[in-house]
């Protein structure tokens, strides 16, 4: 029993109360086990950020004392953060996981895909993506996913049907009662499950401070080089940018999501450990996607329409 | 550990639905709620008020919190339920934010499924209607266990205690021939903020606690030591590894009540007997455990025992192949008698026969009616017959193993939300057998 279930029974007259972090965790662990006793070949979208991190770490405890019985799938835009690729390669080698990558250079370098104007690689993410489900014949895909992320996402059921294009249809959803998940698909059809659905960035930041899971060093204030582009700093880096009139400096920053790094801004923060993170979180007058996610500002639809697309 | 973080990470969890039309000021109830308990950060709210003002709206419209979806947005509606997230010092929330139209009882159906709270919206001027007996009917027919009032628009019947006391009795009485007996009534003005979050100086003859104090102190769970353990497994754990060369684990969540190491348990369907030799929460070793934790159970005996199994204790379920329910069909194809489908219940998914439609319910006045099918959104009754035995509880007596699905298996599409069962704490007054007769029409 972990310390923190200890401590919210001593605080309840019931013995048998659960924190929210106790429920929020039974209810993520049986959404795995049902994709586990249901699908064929289920993966995990990882990408080495904090959601795919916990997703791991619940699906290594649900299934403890045996391995996950799943691989990971990182799609990568190319456009990554090293000390993300160096903590992706560590955690696969020490639980002994398979990882597959869908990479967006290698289909921008076959002619597969075209770089976009804005030099920003999130968007094209679909299409390899969409290629490694169809090619692996993955039956259910885990998402990082969380309800409070985003307004389209807040509609997003917990196992979420995708047609062969790997689209999204928000009027065709099935309804989802009790904890009784309908994975039904037909050849071709995948279904998209969000295990942490019901979690909120807070909770998110509280397990991983209760479970002491380590994570990737730009979650935590270090200094960067960055430059601002549409009043997000940005790393400097081979990627594409500072351009000629935008000026690099360096500051003292952590960033709160983990993406591509065109597209993911990093906030001015002395916030270095997990406590202190949370205390940050806790006072923010900002959203993590408000603060640090350009792709997201690009239209008022802008979630909804890429994951009618496929996006994750 | 912080002790700030310590408080956080131990505040429990309510699940709660709302029931109501955009005319009750519902959507002005949520982002009132959102807003005033600072869930709304300041993003959000740039990013509605941006939105308001290209509408040629004065103030900023808190129903674009809520309202998501691009078809949403372009026509002015809600088309399926959304959950929000928020949280005060004392308890975090999930609510189900479900459109009350009446072409929407699976979306309130839906959302109330998963509440432990409902929270039904009247209209003061108007009182209780048609619909706020649908709203009340649905949560007692999920058996959700408590039920809020909020009397709303306060603001405009001059903020008068009779208005409210009346609106109450008439609801509370009810709600109690439904077989809701815990209901607390508050008035509020959700657009002037009255009792939402902050006690109204407008209504001091009200000495209730305001809608988000009772949401903050209403008692969350039910005590799984007054019930039978229910544990329906979902998969069987077999590492055979060198460190684990004979370790078979049954992974499921504890549906209800609580197992002790060493208890006596039944296996169904097949019926064998044999105990609880030990039980892992997670990856680590425990000699109890309680709904609605997710654990591993090891049992004495090596029997057969895989996924769809239901491992019990105290009375146990008989299980049956004949199932007489009430149903919520949610799906535009209409459900009728003679269609094969499959059920799925707790971890077990069958095929099923529907024998008979029985009655559909008017949900506005509780009268059955016959019935030769069943159209989306109706509410009815119905008896199948599936291929293999099923341990049901009665949903009155476990929300989780007494409720399941029908799915249609030519497409997979989720058709029907079922409760076994006596419906309506017995208040239906139903006929037995006999729906062709009209008599009780």
């Amino acid at each position: 029993m972990t310390t923190a279930t200890a401590s919210a029974i001593e605080r309840s007259d019931n013995p048998y109360a659960l924190s929210h972090l106790d429920a929020l965790e039974a209810e993520a662990v049986h959404i795995f086990r049902e994709v586990a006793g249901e699908f064929e070949r289920p993966v995990i979208l990882f990408s080495g950020g904090k959601d795919s991190i916990l997703m791991l770490h619940l699906a290594l405890k649900a299934f403890a004392p045996a391995p996950v019985p799943f691989a990971l799938l990182h799609v990568d835009t190319g456009h990554n953060f090293p000390e993300v690729l160096a903590y992706r390669d560590r955690v696969v080698a020490e639980h002994g996981l398979r990882l597959h990558v869908a990479s967006v250079q290698q289909f921008i370098d076959e002619g597969r895909l075209r770089e976009r104007p804005d030099g920003t690689r999130n968007p094209l993410q679909t299409v390899p993506l969409l290629d490694a489900i169809e090619s692996n014949k993955f039956d259910a895909v885990f998402g990082g996913g969380r309800r409070d992320e985003e307004k389209a996402r807040a509609k997003e059921r917990v196992f979420s049907l995708r047609d062969e294009f790997g689209a999204w249809d928000p009027r065709r959803q099935r309804p989802e009662l009790w904890s009784l998940y309908n994975g039904r698909h037909a050849p071709g059809e995948h279904v998209r499950v969000f295990p942490i659905s019901n979690w909120t960035e807070l909770d998110v930041w509280q397990y991983i401070e209760r479970e002491r899971i380590a994570l990737p060093e730009i979650y935590f204030a270090h200094q960067r080089e960055v430059f601002k582009r549409d009043g997000m700093w940005l790393t400097a880096g081979e990627w594409g940018g500072p351009k000629e009139s935008e000026t690099t400096e360096l500051r003292q920053v952590r960033y709160r999501t983990v993406g591509d790094m065109s597209c993911t801004g990093a906030v001015d923060s002395d916030a270095a450990t997990i406590e202190q993170v949370i205390t940050e979180i806790a006072a923010s007058r900002l959203t993590e996607r408000g603060a640090t996610r350009a792709d997201d500002k690009l239209s008022e639809a802008a979630m909804e329409d890429r994951k009618r697309e496929g996006y994750f | 550990m912080s002790s700030t973080i310590d408080e956080l990470t131990a505040t429990s969890l309510l699940r709660f639905a709302t029931a109501g039309s955009v005319d009750d000021g519902k959507s002005t109830l949520v982002g009132r709620l959102l807003h005033d308990s600072k869930s709304v950060l300041a993003d959000q709210l740039e990013a509605v008020e941006h939105a308001s003002r290209r509408r040629g709206q004065a103030a900023p419209d808190l129903a674009l919190l809520t309202d998501g979806l691009r078809a949403e947005r372009e026509q002015g509606i809600t088309i399926d339920v959304a959950y929000r997230y928020f949280a005060t010092a004392r308890r975090r929330f999930i609510l189900a934010d479900t459109p009350g139209h009446v072409q929407y009882t699976r979306n309130m159906v839906t959302g109330a499924s998963t509440a432990e709270l409902a929270v039904v919206l009247v209209d003061a001027r108007n009182g209780v209607v048609e619909q706020t007996r649908r709203h009340a009917a649905v949560a007692a027919l999920l058996r959700v266990p408590h039920v809020v009032l909020a009397v709303n628009k306060m603001d405009l019947v001059d903020y008068a205690e009779p208005v409210f006391a009346a609106i109450a009795a008439e609801f509370t009485a009810y709600a109690d021939s439904l077989g809701v007996t815990d209901v607390v009534a508050v008035p509020i003005s959700a657009l002037a903020g009255d009792n939402v979050v902050e006690p109204s100086a407008n209504m001091d003859w009200y000495g209730g606690p305001t809608l988000l104090e009772h949401l903050e102190t209403v008692p969350v769970g039910s005590d799984p030591s007054s019930e039978p353990a229910r544990f329906p497994v979902q998969y069987v754990i077999r590492p055979q590894s060198a460190e684990h060369p004979d370790y078979r684990g049954y992974a499921g969540q504890l549906a209800s009540g609580v197992l002790r190491k060493g208890d006596t348990v039944t296996v169904l369907p097949a019926g064998r007997t044999t105990t609880v030799a030990g039980i892992d929460v997670l990856g680590t070793e425990t000699d109890i455990a309680w709904a609605p934790q997710s654990i591993t159970v090891r049992l004495a005996e090596d029997i057969d025992v895989s996924r769809g199994d239901l491992i019990a204790a105290g009375p146990v379920p008989e299980p049956v192949k004949d199932v007489e329910a009430t149903v919520c069909h949610l799906h535009e194809r209409p459900l009728k008698a003679g269609d094969k489908v499959l059920l799925k219940h707790t971890t077990r998914t069958v095929r099923a026969l529907v024998k008979e439609i029985g009655y559909r319910v008017d949900i506005d006045t509780l009268q059955p009616s016959p019935a030769g099918e069943l159209n989306v959104n109706e509410i009815g009754r119905v008896v199948l017959r599936t291929a293999e035995p099923l341990a049901l509880d009665a949903y009155a007596d476990n929300r989780r193993t007494g409720s399941f699905l029908l799915i249609d298996p030519a497409d997979g599409a989720t058709l029907t939300a079922g409760m076994a069962g006596e419906a309506f704490g017995g208040a239906l007054a139903a006929p037995a057998g006999e729906p062709e007769e009209e008599d009780w029409v």
